[in-house]
């Protein structure tokens, strides 16, 4: 790091020094008066997973009940479906929206049209810009039991019987991870095609020249400089396996209780715990091992980034 | 143009063209139904040409209009609002942290930087800022939860300070005899000009599709509703009648088929009309902010 200085500090007293910076602390007063609020308290309330919750004796003065929340937690089983279905609904958005991101950037630097090409990016980003509202709306327009075009249209079209979707659990692991892929497949694919369009294209002249054929380019030239921005996003993503975006699992499925069984993650569940049941016990004890396994999974993800690709790891 | 293999140059095209379809066809899906009539509607379901044309969905809304500009004025004011001091909180915050000879400059980025690793959840957040704040039901619980600082951001335009507004410049503003709010007032933000509206959009964004606080925070005063939440509260009563009512009535029977679809064009169209003019920005602002930290 360069040693760049205001008039050389090292001559004056530290009190001549803060007073020199006090202006540049005092803009950064409202910022951290907001991390303290908005992230260094929730932090410090983590600890009423470890307390039984008095409001009338306020938060942080509940007397201690040890782990009793946790034994309380798991002696539900709903607790380790919930935590399976966020990991495995995490597992299968990161195999399968990376694969999608990967394959469309292939797709976009192949197309040979400049309009179409850069018409195609300017409509896959729509999806992602819409709130999960929204999106809710274009989902039930398709799955709604009496008027959906999914019953009306195209289980008729194939013979099949109307499937009552809004009831019926089974489906929804796929319809989930649809939806989701809907919405985030743009983006993920305008960050991979950022990398490919870097590509130094006459790699690609010289291995057509040698004979080789689209598969070969892309194996051995489009993937390995893909890699670096692959690892880095399944990682950055493994960090973030223990949470779910409370929005896809809440609005999506329109919080349709006979849904639970395979639409219920950590978030809904703390959400509902908390808001709907006023289980204050699961709530803050499932909130607490999220929290802490979430930030194993961050640390680890980031130290194997870190190793892969220092650039690209938040630390 | 990278391959020269056609045949795989026109299945990519032809993939391409289905994903793009896939992105279009849901709109033109929710759009068509908003001007079907509710008969056809029931008859034949939701469709991609109106099968009847109607605009009895647009008429009902129009008269209840007062509900729905309010809503719209609502998320114009918390987003507007709700930008305006995140960009002055994020540069206020981001600046300081750009200059290399601030005394404690590791130890507050790090503060800054822990967040990002670490955070309490939703339970003692919830319980923070309705307990002891009492922000619940306040137009606050709109624009200060989760939204108003967003470490990342913060991080993102400190590092585009430091790299593109060379330290000379806020050294020569400053033996000039500018106070340092002067020089980011007059030197920093003119210079950081391009990082600033890409975290403006992208801040704006967040705000106008926010619905969650509202579904946290507002618990009575549901006139504090923007259009997200007012949608979604449309949604949520269909879903209260469909568990409370006789099992044997099914939700879809209620006279509100095509209602929906019209509310949900309406909260659309200011988004998508908009888009055109800032997916650049949109487009950089995500390839900027994602993969980096």
């Amino acid at each position: 790091m360069k040693a760049v200085r205001l008039n050389s500090p090292g001559k004056k007293s530290t009190f001549a020094k803060l007073k020199q910076y006090l202006p540049l602390y005092v803009m950064m007063l409202p910022g951290l008066i907001y991390l303290i609020i908005n992230n260094y308290m929730p932090m410090a309330g983590l600890l009423l997973a470890f307390k039984r919750v008095n409001y009338s004796v306020g938060l942080f003065a509940s007397p201690w009940c040890g782990l009793q929340n946790f034994e309380y937690l798991f002696s539900s089983s709903e607790a380790f479906a919930v935590f399976r279905n966020t990991i495995l609904y995490n597992l299968a958005f990161i195999i399968l929206g990376n694969a999608l991101g990967v394959f469309i950037a292939i797709a976009l630097d192949a197309i040979h049209s400049k309009f179409f090409k850069r018409f195609s990016q300017v409509v896959i980003l729509i999806p992602y810009l819409l709130s999960t509202v929204i999106v809710s709306y274009i989902v039930y327009a398709f799955l709604s039991g009496n008027n959906g075009f999914m019953n009306m249209t195209i289980l008729p079209m194939l013979g099949l019987d109307t499937v009552s979707w809004y009831n019926t659990p089974e489906y929804w692991p796929v319809i989930l991870v649809v939806v989701y892929l809907w919405m985030t497949f743009g983006y993920s694919s305008i960050l991979y095609y950022s990398t490919l369009i870097g590509i130094d294209k006459s790699y690609y002249e010289a291995a057509s020249v040698d004979g080789a054929n689209v598969w070969a380019q892309i194996r051995h030239i489009t993937i390995p400089a893909l890699r670096p921005t692959i690892i880095t996003l399944v990682l950055l993503a493994v960090g973030r396996i223990c949470y779910s975006d409370f929005g896809l699992f809440y609005q999506i499925p329109m919080d349709s209780g006979l849904l639970y069984s395979t639409t219920q993650t950590i978030d809904t569940y703390v959400y509902r715990s908390l808001i709907n049941l006023n289980d204050i016990g699961r709530s803050t004890a499932s909130g607490f091992l999220q929290s802490i396994l979430g930030f194993i999974c961050v640390f680890i993800a980031n130290t194997v980034v870190a190793k892969i690709d220092r650039e690209s790891s938040l630390f | 143009m990278v391959y020269r293999n056609k045949g795989f140059r026109f299945v990519m095209s032809f993939i391409m063209l289905l994903f793009v379809l896939a992105c279009i066809l849901p709109f033109i899906l929710l759009i068509s139904s908003s001007f079907t009539s509710e008969a056809a509607l029931t008859l034949n379901g939701y469709s991609f040409i109106p099968s009847e044309f109607s605009l009895a969905a647009y008429r009902y809304i129009w008269s209840v209009k007062e509900n729905v500009l309010r809503a719209y004025g609502m998320s114009f004011l918390i987003t507007s609002v709700g930008t305006a001091l995140s960009i002055v909180m994020t540069m206020l915050f981001a600046y300081p942290l750009s200059r290399k000879d601030l005394p404690g400059r590791k130890a507050l980025s790090f503060f800054l930087f822990f967040t990002m690793l670490f955070n309490g959840g939703f339970v003692p957040t919830y319980l923070i800022y309705s307990n002891i704040f009492h922000i619940t039901d306040t137009i606050w619980a709109l624009i200060v939860p989760y939204l108003l600082m967003n470490a990342f951001f913060v991080i993102m335009v400190r590092t585009y300070i430091t790299t593109n507004v060379p330290f000379e410049v806020i050294e020569a503003a400053t033996i000039d005899g500018s106070g340092e709010f002067n020089t980011l007032v007059k030197v920093v933000v003119p210079m950081s000009k391009p990082i600033i509206g890409t975290v403006a959009l992208m801040t704006a964004i967040a705000y106008w599709n926010n619905w969650t606080n509202g579904v946290y925070f507002i618990q009575v005063k549901r006139e504090l509703y923007g259009i997200q939440n007012y949608l979604n509260s449309v949604l949520s009563n269909i879903a209260f009648l469909q568990t409370h009512s006789d099992p044997g009535i099914q939700i879809t029977e209620l006279p509100s088929v095509s209602i929906r679809m019209a509310l949900a064009v309406i909260a659309l169209l200011p988004i998508l009309l908009a888009y055109p003019f800032f997916q650049k920005a949109f487009a950089k602002g995500i390839t900027v902010g994602s993969v980096k930290g």
